[in-house]
C-alpha cells in the first residue's frame, strides 16, 4: 500500500509540511524532511522550484527563486533524495508546476520519483482532464498517486468527478486566493470546509494555504483529515534558517 | 488539416488550458459565454459600433508608392497605428471589455510590457466607467514612463510586478494571482493572443477585424482580395493573428511572422522564440518558449518591449510547426534603420515593434509582380526616445 494510504488510514489529524527545495540553502534538502519527520511531521511536500509560480504568493515566489539561484534542478533534487528512504519513513510528495516535469520527461520523472521513494505529485497547472487522459497510467505504472486541489468556487459536479479520479486525499485550497495571503479562518471558510465534509466523498480531505498556526491548524483539522503549511514554514527558516524546527512543529501541534 | 484552433481548444497539439485549479471556474465561465457572446447581435452592433466612431476605423490600407519603388515590388500598409492610442491592441480592448460587462464583471486587470496595451486597456475601462488595475513589471515601468503617465491619467491603478525578471512575463503572473485572489468580480483583459484557452481564440476574433477589412480594401485596389504576402511581427502574436485570421486556410497566401532578434539569435540577447524556443508551458498554454533544459522560463531581450515576450500563441506554434507561416527573425540594428527607411521614404514613424517587420525587405526578395501586405500595428510616438537615442538625431 502507498505510504499516504497508510499515513490516510491512521486514526490522527494530520500535519503536513511544504518547504522550497534548495532553500535556503542548495542541499539542505535531506536535513529538512529529516528534521521534520523526528518533530512529528506526518506528511512532506517537497517543492519542486519554478520560476514563473502562479499559484504561490511573495514568500513561496522568494523561496523558489532562491533555491533555483542556489543551483536546484530537477536531477539535483533526486540526487539529493536517493538515500531518503534509508533515513526517513513518512509520505513523500514533489509539489512541483508542470512544465520542469514536461521538460525531464513525464515518465522518467514519475520513473525517478518510484527510485528514490516518491509516494506523490501535486501539480497545481496540470489540469484535470488532461491528466485523465494522458498522464493517469503513467502516474499509476510508477505507484505515484496524484492529488488534485478544489477551491471554494468549486462546482459540487466538479468536486464528484476529482473525488472520482482521486485516489489518496483531496487538496482543499482555503479560499480563493495565491499561498500565503490569509490570515485567519471567518465563517465564510468554515462554512465552505463544513459544506466539503458533508459531501462524504470517499477521498478525505487535507487543508492548504492560509494554515499559519497552532489556530488555523485546529481549526482546519476539525473539519478535514489534516492541513498543510507552506509559508508559514518557510518564514521560519527565514528568520531562523534550519535551525529550531521542533520549536515550529511544537507550536502547531500542542 | 485546419491552422484555427479545434473544439479542444487546440491549434494542432498547441493551446489547451494548463491552470491551477482555482483559476478554473473563471476560464471555464469564459470558455463556455465567449463565442455566444460574441454572436449576439447586440455584441456585434455595440463593437462594430465602437470600432467605426471611438477606434477609427476601418484602417485605410495605403499603396506605399516610395517603399514599393525602392524595392521594387508591390507593398500595401495595413495602417494600424492610426487606431485611437496608437495601435491595434484596442481592437481587443473594446471587444474584452464588452464581454466582461456581459459577463457581470466590474472589475478589470490587464498586463503590460511597452504600455501599449496597459494604455489601451485603460482606455476603454475609462470609456465604461470601470475600475481598471494595470500590472507592469518595475524595469519596464522605468523605461516606459509616458505609456505610465497617460494610464494613470485615464484613471488606472498601476502595479509594479517585482518578482523574477521584473518585466512583461512576471507582470502576466502578477495578473495571473489577482485573478487568482479575485475570482467572481474581475476580469483579466490578456493583451494578446496567449494564455488558457478560449484566450487565444477570443483574442484572434476580435483582432480578425484586420484581415476582414484587407480583403474587401485590397479587391477595391488591385481586384482580388488575396495577396501573394501578409508579414506582420509577433510578440505574443495578435496582430499577426489578425492581419493572418481570414487567410488562414488559404495557402496560396503567404504568411510571414517576424520575430525579434534582439542583438542576434545566438548572442544570449533574442526574443526568436521559434528558433530558440521549446514546447512547454506558459501562462497557461502549450506552446514554444524560450526556456532552460530543466524547463525554467528564461527572460528574452529585444530593444522593442512589445516583442519582448518568451513565448508566442498558440496558433503561432502550429503554423511556425506546420509550416503554414515562414518565421523570420530581425535583429534590433535591422528593425531600426527600417524604421528610420519608411520615415523617410512615406512620412509614416513606425513602432519598433513594427520596424521588425518592415525589416523584411532587407531579408527577402520579392518580385515586382508580388502584392505584399505588411501590417503596420503601432506608430512610433512612444519611441521616439529611442530612436533620437539610437540614430543620435
Ligand atoms: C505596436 C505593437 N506591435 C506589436 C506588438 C506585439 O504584440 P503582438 O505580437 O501581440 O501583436 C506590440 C505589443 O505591445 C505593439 O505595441
Amino acid at each position: 500500500m502507498n505510504r499516504i494510504n497508510k499515513k490516510l488510514n491512521e486514526s490522527k489529524k494530520l500535519l503536513s509540511i511544504y518547504f522550497s527545495a534548495g532553500f535556503p540553502s542548495l542541499n539542505d534538502t535531506v536535513s529538512i524532511i529529516e528534521s521534520l519527520e523526528k518533530n512529528g511531521v506526518d506528511m512532506i511536500e517537497i517543492g519542486l522550484p519554478f520560476s514563473d509560480p502562479l499559484a504561490d504568493g511573495p514568500t513561496i515566489q522568494k523561496s523558489s527563486t532562491a533555491a533555483l539561484k542556489n543551483g536546484m534542478t530537477t536531477e539535483t533534487l533526486f540526487n539529493q533524495l536517493k538515500d531518503i528512504r534509508k533515513t526517513v519513513s513518512i509520505p513523500l510528495i514533489i509539489m512541483g508546476y508542470f512544465n520542469p516535469m514536461l521538460q525531464y520527461g513525464v515518465e522518467a520523472f514519475c520513473k525517478k520519483c518510484q527510485e528514490v521513494g516518491i509516494d506523490g505529485l501535486i501539480i497545481p497547472d496540470l489540469p484535470v482532464d488532461v491528466y485523465n487522459n494522458q498522464y493517469k497510467s503513467t502516474f499509476e505504472k510508477y505507484g505515484l498517486i496524484n492529488v488534485f486541489l478544489i477551491t471554494p468556487q468549486t462546482s459540487v459536479e466538479r468536486i464528484n468527478f476529482i473525488d472520482s479520479i482521486s485516489n489518496g486525499f483531496i487538496y482543499m485550497v482555503s479560499s480563493a486566493s495565491v499561498t500565503g495571503s490569509s490570515s485567519g479562518f471567518g465563517k465564510e471558510q468554515t462554512d465552505y470546509f463544513k459544506r466539503i465534509a458533508g459531501m462524504n466523498l470517499k477521498n478525505p480531505q487535507v487543508i492548504g494555504f492560509g494554515i499559519s498556526d497552532n489556530e488555523t491548524f485546529a481549526q482546519a483539522t476539525t473539519y478535514a483529515k489534516g492541513a498543510i503549511i507552506g509559508s508559514a514554514f518557510i518564514k521560519h527558516l527565514n528568520k531562523n534558517g534550519v535551525t529550531k524546527i521542533d520549536e515550529f512543529t511544537r507550536n502547531i501541534l500542542n | 488539416m485546419t491552422y484555427n484552433i479545434n473544439n479542444k481548444g487546440y491549434y494542432g497539439e498547441f493551446g489547451g488550458a494548463y491552470i491551477p485549479e482555482m483559476l478554473y471556474p473563471n476560464v471555464e465561465e469564459l470558455r463556455q459565454n465567449y463565442l455566444k457572446i460574441m454572436a449576439e447581435p447586440s455584441f456585434k452592433e455595440e463593437f462594430d459600433q465602437l470600432l467605426k466612431d471611438y477606434v477609427g476605423r476601418p484602417s485605410p490600407l495605403y499603396f506605399a508608392k516610395r517603399l514599393s519603388k525602392t524595392y521594387n515590388t508591390k507593398i500595401y500598409l495595413k495602417r494600424e497605428d492610426l487606431n485611437h492610442t496608437g495601435a491595434h491592441k484596442i481592437n481587443n480592448t473594446i471587444g474584452q471589455i464588452l464581454m466582461a460587462q456581459r459577463l457581470g464583471k466590474t472589475r478589470i486587470i490587464a498586463e503590460t510590457g511597452a504600455g501599449q496595451h496597459g494604455v489601451a486597456t485603460a482606455t476603454v475601462c475609462a470609456l465604461m466607467g470601470m475600475e481598471c488595475i494595470v500590472y507592469m513589471g518595475e524595469i519596464d515601468i522605468a523605461r516606459q514612463a509616458p505609456n505610465v503617465a497617460r494610464m494613470k491619467m485615464l484613471g488606472a491603478t498601476v502595479i509594479p510586478a517585482i518578482s523574477g525578471s521584473k518585466t512583461l512575463k512576471d507582470a502576466t503572473n502578477e495578473a495571473i494571482r489577482d485573478w487568482i485572489n479575485n475570482p467572481i468580480n474581475t476580469h483579466y483583459i490578456i493583451g494578446s493572443v496567449v494564455g488558457p484557452h478560449p484566450y487565444p481564440d477570443m483574442v484572434a476574433r476580435f483582432q480578425s477585424v484586420v484581415s476582414e477589412e484587407i480583403k474587401w480594401q485590397l479587391k477595391e485596389k488591385e481586384g482580388t482580395e488575396k495577396p501573394d504576402y501578409v508579414i506582420a511581427c509577433v510578440g505574443g502574436g495578435s496582430n499577426a493573428a489578425g492581419a493572418f485570421y481570414h487567410y488562414l486556410e488559404d495557402t496560396d497566401v503567404k504568411l510571414i511572422a517576424v520575430e525579434a532578434a534582439g542583438k542576434g539569435i545566438y548572442s544570449g540577447e533574442s526574443a526568436a522564440t521559434s528558433i530558440l524556443g521549446k514546447e512547454g508551458i506558459i501562462h497557461g498554454s502549450k506552446t514554444l518558449l524560450m526556456q532552460t533544459t530543466d524547463g525554467q522560463i528564461t527572460e528574452p531581450y529585444s530593444i522593442s518591449a512589445g516583442l519582448d515576450y518568451p513565448g508566442v500563441g498558440p496558433m503561432h506554434a502550429h503554423l511556425y510547426k506546420t509550416g503554414r507561416a515562414e518565421f523570420v527573425s530581425i535583429t534590433d540594428n535591422d528593425a531600426m534603420i527600417a524604421g528610420l527607411e519608411l520615415s523617410k521614404l512615406e512620412g509614416i514613424i513606425p513602432a519598433i515593434e513594427t520596424s521588425h517587420s518592415l525589416a523584411i525587405f532587407k531579408e527577402k526578395q520579392f518580385k515586382p509582380t508580388d502584392i505584399v501586405i505588411i501590417n503596420l500595428s503601432g506608430r512610433g510616438d512612444k519611441d521616439l526616445q529611442n530612436y533620437i537615442d539610437y540614430f543620435k538625431l
